[in-house]
């Protein structure tokens, strides 16, 4: 990742993120536990890049998300964000940056005051941050709803008269109102028909080229982040357990979840869908109140060894950008490269039975 | 709201129109409503009767006609008994007659009227005030949460006849130095009533904006970097309208019972003063004898809450977007 072939510069830097919300008991509400939501979550967002985060519900994606732009005060960690740690800053500095890094939420319908006129929820941004005239502040929601595809006409309306992938266009109008750089979209297309689903992603992509914007991408929809992000990060319990370059990731995934998470995507082809091997994990999620010892995928982990069970792998880079926490690949380098090879060897016997 | 239904539209060359002023939204809408249109028309005319009447109208409210003139103007009846009694004792000078001490019923009403909407008004104002500016501050604030829900748990929790009545003797005097009779006793009677019927307003704002705060528009404000101050107005308060207003309305109708509660015990206004709820005390020992002096200060508090009530319903509907355009 450091000697990538465009060196890119790191916009925003994660380091052992945790976000634990304390769990509150018995008569005296003494504090009794803490849902580990994010527990020790590192990773790198390249200025223009998309990076996407996947992972089941529940497992602290859009915790993440939102503790990455201190929506949450963080258990832990540092947030570096052009090399301001924003887990750390005061109120005041804090207001400062905000502009900066925006978000997009999942339910567009609660996400927008339902008693605001589409015209004061884009401004309302620019009211906070900005000393524009009147005049200048509708000239800019004007352009903001061209750049998002609203008509002009739409501006004395309210959220309600609008279809979802509009009101979709509203919030992100409203994050874009103030230029950021880095823009947290959780789950932008989950609450939205599949119709709309491409609109929005397109949109988004074409935003990103005109504007030069970098993305944290958060879904469960592991086609859509094939399609728009650059790397990806897999989630699970609050764990960052794989992060690779797409292509590397989709091609081989290399931790046992994500090679089950991946198996359940469905193919468009029928004939290939008969025949694809889907891994199948048993049990549930544990709870991140209590996660297991060890891996926390060590409980429902096709491939779990006796050492699995005992001690925490660690996140460590295998290959180039790609990154695991698994101990089957912290194993000596030759059973890491059979590992690799037998990988491999699948990939080619699969792509040759197409 | 198919996507491409304004695009014809927006080419045009017409100007896309400015924010319009949401308050003329609010007005559009809210003539819209019949039932709030004609509870205005009807407050107003109460209003209007009440504080324009007495100017018009010659009799005087709290004289006492003395001598012979004690007997002939006493339990006089209003002219329209004429109707089924043409024995009965009327005067046209009186037209809804006479009390059992000779004092014209209808210059009672104006000038009872005059105290009672203005207490309940004020009284409903200062309650409404405390109950939303507690309500939210509560809700919004997790510190505060606690301390300010065990005030309203210790002010519902009073007796709060009890209270109000050593209240009114601590303070009655001070107040009257200060005031003048009636305008001691008037501030008296709507701090009272305000303070002490805030709680359910402060319960339900702050149970609304508890899960107005967990809505994402809320999330949304704060990572644009929207200060409290600035949020409470502009998305928590206009969420919680509703049922500010409900209470606001319903405020109005105790705060002119509670009052004429006290002036019953003897601890509002002087006897000799005349409110609505008073009227309506006096009156209650020969109530079938003299039914009118029961029915029309009767039918002056209930249509005075009701009409408020329906400009109540007639402004939430209006300042709700949603509802706004049906």
């Amino acid at each position: 990742m450091r000697d990538d072939p465009p060196p890119r510069r790191v916009l925003v830097e994660v380091r052992e993120l945790q976000m634990h919300f304390p769990i509150h008991a018995g008569i005296l509400r003494r504090r009794v536990g803490a849902v580990k939501a994010v527990d020790g979550v590192s990773f790198d967002i390249h200025e223009g890049e998309t990076l996407g985060l996947v992972g089941e519900s529940g497992c602290g994606k859009s915790t993440c998300g939102r503790a990455l732009l201190r929506l949450y005060e963080v258990t832990g960690g540092r947030i570096l964000f052009d090399g301001q740690d924003i887990a750390r800053l005061g109120p005041r500095e804090l207001r400062a940056m905000r502009p900066a890094m925006q978000m997009v939420f999942q339910d567009p319908q609660a996400s927008l005051n339902p008693r605001m006129t589409v015209a004061a929820i884009i401004a309302e941004p620019l009211d906070e941050h900005t000393a524009l005239s009147k005049a200048d502040k509708l000239a800019r929601v004007y352009e903001l709803m061209d750049a998002v595809g609203l008509s002009r006409d739409f501006a004395n309306r309210y959220p309600h008269e609008f279809s979802g992938g509009q009101r979709q266009r509203i919030g992100i109008a409203r994050a874009l109102a103030l230029n950021p750089k880095f823009i947290v979209c959780d789950e932008p297309i989950a609450a939205l028909d599949v119709s709309i689903q491409a609109q929005v992603v397109n949109l988004l992509e074409d935003l990103q080229e005109r504007f030069g914007l970098t993305y944290l991408f958060i879904s469960h929809d592991l086609s859509m982040v094939r399609h728009i992000a650059d790397r990806v990060a897999v989630m699970y319990l609050g764990k960052v357990v794989e992060l690779a370059p797409r292509d590397a990731l989709y091609n081989a995934p290399l931790h046992p979840y994500t090679q089950a998470l991946l198996s359940a995507v469905p193919d468009p082809d029928p004939a290939a869908e008969a025949v694809t091997e889907r891994i199948i994990l048993e049990g549930d999620v544990p709870s991140p109140a209590n996660p297991p010892a060890g891996c926390n995928f060590c409980t429902r982990c096709p491939q779990a060894m006796e050492i699995c069970h005992r001690e925490d792998p660690e996140f460590r880079e295998v290959a180039h950008g790609h990154h695991v926490a698994c101990h089957r690949y912290n194993e000596a380098e030759d059973e890491f490269a059979s590992a690799m090879a037998t990988h491999e060897a699948r990939e080619r016997n699969q792509q040759g039975e197409d | 709201m198919s996507e491409n239904k304004a695009a014809p539209t927006g080419d045009s060359p017409a100007l896309p129109r400015p924010p319009r002023s949401q308050w003329r939204d609010v007005w559009d809408q809210f003539k819209k409503h019949r039932g709030a249109l004609i509870g205005a028309l009807i407050f107003l005319s109460i209003l209007l009767g009440v504080f324009l009447g007495p100017l018009i109208y010659p009799q005087d409210a709290r004289l006492v006609p003395t001598g012979r003139d004690f007997i002939r103007l006493r339990d006089m009846r209003p002219i329209y008994v004429l109707l089924w009694d043409s024995g009965a004792k009327v005067d046209w000078a009186h037209p809804l007659g006479t009390d059992n001490i000779g004092r014209d019923l209808l210059a009672r009403m104006m000038l009872g009227g005059q105290v009672s909407i203005a207490v309940g008004l004020a009284a409903m104002a200062l309650s409404v005030v405390l109950g939303t500016a507690i309500g939210v501050l509560a809700g919004f604030f997790r510190r505060l949460d606690g301390p300010l829900m065990r005030l309203t748990d210790l002010f519902l929790a009073l007796p709060l006849l009890p209270l109000l009545l050593v209240a009114v003797l601590l303070f009655r005097e001070p107040l009257k130095a200060a005031f003048g009779v009636e305008g001691g006793i008037f501030v008296l009677i709507v701090t009272l009533v305000g303070l002490t019927s805030w709680m359910q307003t402060a319960r339900i704002v702050r149970g609304d904006v508890l899960a107005l705060k967990e809505r994402e528009f809320v999330l949304a404000a704060r990572s644009i970097g929207t200060p409290p101050r600035r949020m409470i107005p502009r998305h928590i308060l206009p969420n919680v309208l509703s049922p500010i207003m409900v209470s606001a309305t319903l405020g109005i109708a105790s705060a002119i019972i509670t009052e004429s509660a006290l002036s019953f015990l003897g601890f509002g206004f002087p006897p000799d003063f005349p409110t609505w709820g008073r009227l309506l005390n006096d009156a209650v020992d020969r109530m079938q004898l003299f039914p009118e002096r029961v029915i029309w200060p009767g039918l002056a508090i209930s249509l005075t809450v009701l009409s408020v009530n329906y400009i109540g319903d007639g402004l939430r509907d209006a300042l709700d977007p949603r509802i706004r355009g049906r």
